[in-house]
Order: structure tokens, then sequence, then C-alpha cells
């Protein structure tokens, strides 16, 4: 449509007084800004003035836009004079419609938005109370599992065994190559590193005790819960999230049925087997990168390796290490649980809950990991 | 209005020989279909005689087995995206379940379309999907919800406001009237008449509800083993000698529907 044929959409004519409106051409969504601009202006010129008829013959197409822009122009008084005006009984039962609906519209007051101060005040303040919220409610949730955990365990015929085995496999075995490659490089990194300043000192045979001390009491257990977090947690939400979602937990709820019994509970066992064979299989791959270095760049031989190792390295560094797994997994599957729980209704509540659930879940974790080495130091373990 | 239409003049969606085909299931063999220009189309079948795959099939969503579709006189799956994109914001389509963008408000879902495809600036945009949302029978404040919080005859009603949002020339429509009240589902058969009436637009209509078979439809389409057993009148489907179509439409809600409407007259 060329441009010039907009301004021919509607035209006035002012005589003594009166004022003869022609409406022509295309009146649809393509033309709605164009017809914007004019409709105020005829407006204007017929305020003041009677008018005494619309001409429509020359209206060519009329969609719901145009007819929006039709009622504005003509407001619901001066509606009656189109049919005068010789238009069609459909297109006038169209009109109205519209014109009905317009109405409606118009009695809604959009709520006005805040200024930026008081907006940024706002979700200040609520972020803060957001934070209290989920303690008390990861607290809460927390108590649910365990006490289900309990009353479970009695009935063994309500254990659901297909349901762990399959989250183990997902959660656990899965994850095996992952682990094993990130915590090899990771040992081979910070066994390069050691070697590098004890060589300063002469002391490179002390690279083992640093290898072996920092795999076994905190970087294979922490490497595999932040993996975890990652990997399982965000799974978890996603998961419980878009059965939410679905009202499939609603489902499970009305049948009578526990959803903490038959979602949760399965997961949180599952993860309570993965992660303890995952730090074990963390510190083997890191202790063995450790080893593979040592080898290659300070001619300390594997046999030399695992011999010190014997010999410097108490086994309760080990068991302090595994202590903490656990924990962790009890940790990280109830916070995947509770954010695929707390999705509401939408697509995009999904994705804010997963990546809650991840940093939520890297925080605890890595808070929990600060205060048990605190806690390990001053009882001198 | 539209350019080199093929074969039957009068038709806008021309279905030959569509076969559809999941695994060993078959949907559809060698069904063919047309709908005609300006018509208001009733689809009709079991559950399960791939109604809704069919739609999917005509709008684009699904690439058919084997067989030819042309919507507006062009085959959608074989056109470039562009082209492809042109053809397909005539259409406006109700899914079953609404389909509206969970992470948007009412409003933002129907003025999206208006937004993205003709450059209208937010506010005008929002006050013509404003418009639209009243004329599909949803009041004004419904419109700042977001999807979740709505009740299912409301969801049904907004995704209606959604399809009209760019005035199609093709409305696909999969059980509208489905969930809602019967008063409702009474204003929605008035206004897509009304605006059919006024607009011309084409409708294709998945629908078990007799009383919008009767009122609104043109000419009705049955669907059963696997092919269009008949498209007619309804007058004329209903008399069709098919043990199903008999049990469908003589059994005692079709009955009470066709009661209702030769009653008042209405029928087509």
């Amino acid at each position: 449509m060329p441009a010039e044929d907009r301004s021919d959409l509607l035209a006035w004519e002012i005589h003594e007084g009166t004022v003869r409106l022609a409406i022509r051409g295309r009146w649809v969504l393509s033309h709605y800004e164009a017809l914007g601009e004019r409709v105020p202006l005829c407006r204007a010129a017929f305020a003041q003035r009677l008018l005494v008829g619309v001409d429509t013959s020359g209206l060519e197409v009329l969609d719901t836009a145009g007819a929006a822009r039709l009622v504005e122009l003509l407001g619901g008084e001066h509606l009656g004079m189109l049919a005068e005006g010789g238009i069609s009984a459909e297109r006038q039962a169209m009109l109205d419609a519209v014109a009905r609906a317009m109405q409606a519209g118009d009695a809604l007051i959009p709520p006005r938005r805040p200024t930026m101060p008081v907006e940024l005040l706002g979700t200040m303040g609520a972020g803060v109370l957001r934070f209290w919220q989920q303690f008390i409610l990861l607290l809460g949730f927390s108590g649910l599992v365990l006490e289900t955990l309990l009353r479970n365990i009695l009935r063994p015929r309500g254990w659901r065994m297909t349901a762990i085995v399959a989250q183990i496999e997902q959660t656990g075995l899965d994850a095996v190559p992952i682990v094993a490659l990130l915590t090899f490089l990771v040992g081979a990194v910070i066994t390069f590193l050691g070697a590098t300043i004890l060589s300063d000192f002469g002391a490179t045979t002390y690279t083992v005790s640093l290898v072996g001390f920092s795999f076994l009491r905190e970087f294979a257990v922490l490497l595999v819960a932040i993996l975890m977090a990652g990997r399982t947690a965000s799974a978890f939400t996603a998961q419980l999230g878009s059965m939410k979602v679905n009202e499939e937990i609603d489902a499970i709820r009305v049948q009578g049925l526990s959803p903490v019994e038959l979602l949760v509970l399965p997961r949180v066992l599952a993860l309570q087997v993965s992660l303890p064979i995952l730090t074990f299989v963390g510190m083997i791959a890191g202790i063995a990168g450790g080893m593979v270095v040592c080898a290659l760049s300070l001619d300390i031989t594997p046999q030399m390796f695992i011999d010190r190792f014997g010999r410097d390295i108490p086994v309760r560094h080990f068991l302090l290490g595994m202590a903490k797994a656990p924990v962790f997994a009890f940790l990280i599957a109830v916070i995947g649980c509770l954010q695929g729980f707390s999705v509401r209704g939408s697509a995009q509540s999904v994705g804010e809950h997963t990546t809650a659930a991840v940093v939520h879940s890297i925080f605890v974790v890595i808070l929990l990991d600060a205060l048990a080495a605190l806690f390990y130091m001053e009882m001198g373990w | 209005m539209v350019e080199g239409v093929n074969g039957d003049d009068a038709s806008i969606i021309c279905v030959r020989e569509l076969c559809n085909r999941f695994g060993d299931h078959v949907v559809h063999e060698n069904l063919s279909l047309d709908v005609r220009r300006g018509e208001i189309l009733g689809v009709v079948g079991g559950s399960g005689t791939g109604k809704s795959v069919l739609l999917r099939a005509i709008v684009g969503l699904l690439r058919p087995t084997r067989g030819r579709i042309e919507v507006l006189g062009r085959d959608l799956l074989s056109l470039p995206a562009h082209a492809r994109s042109l053809v397909e914001r005539r259409f406006g389509v109700l899914f079953q379940g609404g389909a509206l963008f969970s992470s948007l408000t009412v409003i933002e879902n129907i003025a999206l379309p208006l937004m993205e495809h003709n450059r209208l600036p937010r506010p005008e945009a929002e006050r013509l999907a404003l418009m639209k949302l009243s004329l599909a029978g949803l009041p004004a404040n419904a419109g700042t919800r977001y999807p979740s919080e709505l009740s299912g005859g409301m969801i049904k009603r907004a995704a209606l406001a959604r399809a009209l949002a760019l005035d199609p020339d093709i409305l696909f429509l999969d059980e509208p009237t489905a969930g809602l009240d019967p008063i409702s589902a009474a204003a929605f058969d008035h206004l897509l008449l009304t605006l059919r009436n006024a607009l011309g637009f084409t409708v294709f209509l998945v629908t078990h509800d007799l009383d919008s078979l009767y009122v609104l439809c043109d000419r009705v389409a049955v669907l059963a083993r696997k092919q269009v057993l008949v498209t007619d009148t309804i007058g004329r489907v209903q008399d069709f000698p098919d043990e199903w179509i008999q049990a469908y439409f003589k059994g005692p809600r079709g009955r009470a529907a066709r009661a209702a409407t030769n009653g008042h007259g209405a029928a087509n």
C-alpha cells in the first residue's frame, strides 16, 4: 500500500458549523498507527461542530484493529450514524462488539511502576526477606524428609528400590567419568604447583603429603559436592518443577500418596549412596593425577609415592573427608527437591528455581566445608 | 487477496492423499480434505482419530509421512523460512490447552504478535490487546495476570484473543468450547459468527460440541477409519449411512442439540 493512501483514509469537510466525514480505503492493522495520528485531528475538527454524516462507501477492508480506531473516532454516541452511511449489517455488528469491548477495556487502570530508588530498596528488602524465608523453609523441609525417612525405614514394603537404583545410576554411575577426569586434572595441577614451590626448599618429596592431605580431607569431597550441586540438584529441581507445573504433584497428593515419600526419599537415599562413592572415586583419581605428575617431572616413582603415602598419611584424614560426604549429599538432594516443589506454574519459574537450587547448594556446601575445617582444627584432628 | 491458488479456486486449504504414521501406528491413510474460503468447517471424529494431528500437519508443525498440503495456495514445508513466516502470520491458532506463554501476562501474550509483526509501539499494542481480550469475553483485570493464575475457561478465551490478534485469514481452533460453561460457549459461538461475517475469515474448527456444530458450521467433516468419511452440510452429514456417524448425531446428545437448534429455527 503506497504511503499517500494513508492520509486518504480519513477526510472531513467543514461547512458552516457542520462536519461530514469520509471513511475510505483499508482500515486494517497495518494502518493502525497511521490512523492513530489522523483520528485525534479529526475529532478536534468536529468537537465543537455538528456531525451530520459519515460516508463509508469508500471503505474497502475493515478488521478489528480498524474497527477500534473507528470507534475511537466516532465514540459510542455517533456510532449509529454509520448505519445511515451505508455500512453493512455484519460490519455494524462487529463495530458494536468492538465498542462494547473497548468500554470494558477503558475501565482498567494499569498499576503504576514505582520509581527507581524505591524499587531498588524494595528489591534489596525482598532479597533479605527471601534469604531468611528460604533458610526456614529448608529447615522445615529437611525435618519433613527426615520424619518421612524414619517412618519409611520401619516399613520395608514401602522402600522403593527400583526408583532408588535408577536414581543411583543417574546421579552416581553416569557421573563417574566426569568426576574422575576433573579430580585427576585438579590433582595433577596441585602437585605441579606444590612441586614448583617445594623444590625451592629442596623438599619435593613432601609433594606426596600435599596431594594426599588435600585430596583426602578437602578437595575430593568438595569438588564432587560442587559438581553434584551443578549436575544433580538442578536435575532434581527441573524434574520435580515440571511435574509441579503439570499438576502431577497434586495428582499424587489427591491419590492419598505422599510426594515426599514417592519423589524425595528415593533421590535423597540415592545421593547418600552416590556421593560417598563418587568422593572415593575423586580421591583415587586426584591422587593418581598427583602420582603421574610426580613420576613424570619429580623423579618420584609410583612405588616410592605409594610407600611415602602409606607412611606419612594416617587413615584418619580419609575418614574426616568421607564424613562430610553424607551431609553434603543430604543437603544437595533436599535443596534440589525443595526448589522443585517451590516452582509456580510457569516455564520461567522452573528456570529461576533451577538456578536457585545450584546457587543455594554450592553456597551451603562451601559454608559447611569451612565450618567443618574450623571444627576439625579446633579438635586437633 | 491471495495469489496463485492452485486447483479449486474456492479452497483455501487443500489436503491431498495425506498419510501420517508414528512408528507402526497409522493415523491417516490417503486423507483428502478441502476447506473453502470463508467457511466454518467443523471437524469431528472419535478420540484418537487424528483431528489434532491433522491440524498440526496443516499449520506445518508436523511433517506428514506422505502427501501434499497447500494452505493459501502454497506448500508450507517447501517454502523458505521468510516466505513461510509471511504465510504463518496469517494464521491464528488456538491450541487445545491454550498454550499461552507462561512467563508473560495475558495482555503481553496478545500484544506480542502485534509488536513483533506489526512493529506497533508497546502502549498501542497493549491497548489493542485489551480490546481483543474484552472481545473474547474476559474482564479487563484478567489482562495483568499470568496464565497460571487463570481458570481453564479464562485460558481458552485468552488464547482465542491471542489467535485473533493479527486478524488472521484462517483461524484454527482445537476444541475451543471444551471446558467452557454453556453461557460462555454460546457467547463464543456468537462472537465467532459475528467476526466471521464481518471479516470473512476461514475457520478450521475441531470440536465435540454438538451445539457449536449445529449453530456455527457451514460444513462438517467426519474423520474415521484414517480418512475423511464425508464433508458436507450438517443436514446431509447426519443422514450419512455410516454406523459411527449415526451413533454420533442420532445419539441422545445429538438429538437434544438438533432439537434445540431446530426449535430456534437457526439451523444452516
